[in-house]
């Protein structure tokens, strides 16, 4: 599948890699507008020479020519990584597996940080793109603070039930049941949930 | 198979009444519409919407129509083919939130035969599920009021049914495997449907859109994503599925921030009601006039009115004895005015349902004249109380 220019309806035909911050940019130009923003890549030249002439066009060293060619795509739905980024989507499960190197950082950008499934799994799990061994149970927190946060917790289940608020005891029982399955994480910013089930 | 036994005879969805988030029962229904739950799911082993041939489209929505025609939701659930159905209809299903604007208009080269499906369950509507949307699955599940726990036990359960008779597509590092990476992990969203016109009256509202963007939550109009916050509805909904639990975010949501923005709603209601009642009245009473009289009335404009008139009804600025009377000779009076009736008013002015009443299609300037017609029609003629 070719590609359209960034900034025409042509079909790009130079792709352009850097990564700054961590952060990877790419440019698909056609020749005419790749030529008017002084980015040129012969595929054949040498790579020092091809460096050279960023240098001396002031574009930040780190980049690389990829050739249309050469860009990995999804041995299972053929999607190349350019073609998840004009769109926005993958193609298939293993898109995930087969990114997962550029899909990373792109991911935990968006997801504010996180890198790694908490919650709900499953009963019966249909494993796809993760080669990664089982993700441990979240055991981010000391377990002292997980016991505390327990304590605390069924003590509000008490106090919901003996003033007869009922889905508050459903709810904070359901919490509990997260945490002692280890599906909820335990962290300090978020106390047992106290409202309406301290004392009157 | 019980395919038949749950599916009407008419492929056309019937709606004569309101859908459950214009309920107006339960919590905090002055300012919370609705509570929302949705998950992202994906069959393990087929191609997403965007590398999907039909053929492969075609063998999802078989798949889950099976399996969903058969799992036991304690509902009864109606299954309808988009793919053959009317675009009015169509449009009745979006304006009712039942189904996305791209799953109406369907994918690909021939958008109009892309095999996909909505199964809803009848007559609550307070189960939804997408079949080939941007996902193979995505499971709604909605209740009236702010009952977030609700439906996330809902929503939860059905997934539970699903996944008995299906293998989803999840990593155990990633979560559940979507199409868009940004839903990757729990492939949750929760939120609320909440009236502000207080917020919006007092400008307080962009402080809220602020703190909400701090929170890593979306703040979206009332037809989700692009789409402006018309009749002062806003949508309030977690933005992140990577890292944290289902338990986490409904924690987040319910216990702390929802109750929050709620309470800040009405202490700006109490404000205006205070320091600017003549105005507020003004307001109220003006758009009470302008759907009792006008004579043409676009979308936006019903919208916005009836905003003000439900924000006179539940602040008691308009009780139903002021409004109540007038019933045209022969006639019997109509219920009283209420948030409820408001509630479903507000879906009824929408292109659609309009032309769903008028029973026939329309153009918008006819739409226009039949939504005036419409709203003086229902809000003359009301009675005293219940």
């Amino acid at each position: 599948m070719s590609m359209k220019c960034d900034h025409c309806d042509r079909d790009a035909t130079v792709h352009e890699v850097t990564m700054r911050n961590g952060v990877r940019i790419e440019k698909h130009l056609c020749d005419e507008c790749a030529a008017q923003r002084g980015v040129t890549a012969q595929p054949n030249a040498p790579i020092n020479e091809l460096l050279k002439q960023f240098m001396t066009q002031g574009i930040t060293p780190g980049i690389q020519v990829v050739p249309q060619s050469r860009q990995s795509a999804c041995p299972s739905c053929k999607l190349t990584f350019a073609e998840f980024k004009q769109a926005g989507l993958l193609g298939c499960p293993d898109c995930y597996r087969a990114f997962e190197g550029q899909l990373m950082p792109l991911l935990e950008r968006a997801q504010e940080g996180g890198q790694e499934h908490v919650g709900k799994r499953p009963r019966r799990m249909a494993i796809s793109g993760g080669q990664a061994p089982v993700a441990p149970a979240p055991a981010a927190a000391p377990a002292i603070d997980r016991d505390r946060m327990l304590a605390a917790m069924r003590k509000a289940l008490e106090t919901a039930v003996a003033q007869e608020k009922y889905e508050l005891a459903a709810k904070i029982r359901d919490q509990i049941r997260g945490v002692e399955e280890g599906r909820t994480p335990v962290t300090s910013a978020h106390p047992p949930p106290a409202k309406g089930a301290g004392p009157a | 198979m019980s395919d038949e036994a749950k599916q009407p005879g008419d492929s056309a969805p019937q709606f004569d009444r309101g859908a459950e988030w214009l309920r107006a029962e339960g919590e905090s229904t002055d300012v919370v519409f609705s509570s929302r739950v949705r998950l992202a799911r994906n069959l393990a082993g087929m191609r997403f919407a965007i590398k999907a041939t039909r053929g492969d489209r075609q063998q999802t929505l078989d798949a889950c129509r099976e399996v969903i025609l058969r799992a036991d939701f304690g509902a009864r659930v109606m299954w309808a083919d988009l793919h053959s159905m009317a675009p009015l209809d169509r449009s009745l299903l979006v304006e009712r939130h039942l189904i996305s604007k791209p799953h109406s208009k369907g994918r690909g080269t021939n958008p109009a035969e892309d095999p996909r499906a909505v199964a809803i369950s009848v007559p609550d509507e307070r189960l939804a599920i997408m079949v080939n949307e941007e996902d193979h699955l995505r499971i709604q599940c909605v209740r009236s009021g702010l009952a977030l726990s609700q439906a996330w036990r809902d929503a939860d359960m059905v997934d539970d049914q699903v996944e008995a008779g299906l293998d989803y597509a999840f990593s155990p590092r990633l979560g559940y495997l979507t199409a868009c990476p940004t839903n990757v992990g729990t492939g949750l969203r929760m939120g609320v449907m909440l009236h502000l016109p207080g917020l919006r009256l007092t400008g307080e509202i962009e402080k809220v859109k602020r703190a909400a963007d701090g929170m890593s939550l979306v703040v979206r109009g009332f037809y989700g994503e692009g789409s402006e916050a018309v009749g002062d509805l806003f949508q309030i909904s977690n933005q992140t599925t990577l890292g944290r639990s289902e338990a986490e975010v409904l924690r987040m949501l319910e216990l702390e921030i929802i109750p929050k923005v709620v309470e800040y709603e009405r202490v700006s209601r109490r404000e205006l009601l205070a320091k600017r009642r003549i105005g507020l009245e003004d307001q109220v009473w003006r758009a009470w006039g302008e759907v009792t009289n006008a004579r043409l009335l676009t979308t936006d404009e019903a919208m916005r009115a009836l905003s003000l008139v439900r924000l006179g009804v539940v602040t008691g600025l308009i009780r139903p004895a002021d409004v109540a009377g007038q019933v045209e000779e022969g006639g019997a009076p109509k219920k009283a005015l209420d948030a409820q009736m408001v509630n479903s008013l507000l879906l009824f002015v929408q292109p659609a349902h309009l032309q769903r009443v008028v029973g026939r299609d329309i153009n918008q300037e006819q739409r226009r004249i039949a939504r005036a017609a419409f709203l003086r029609e229902r809000l003359t003629g009301l009675a005293l109380d219940r």
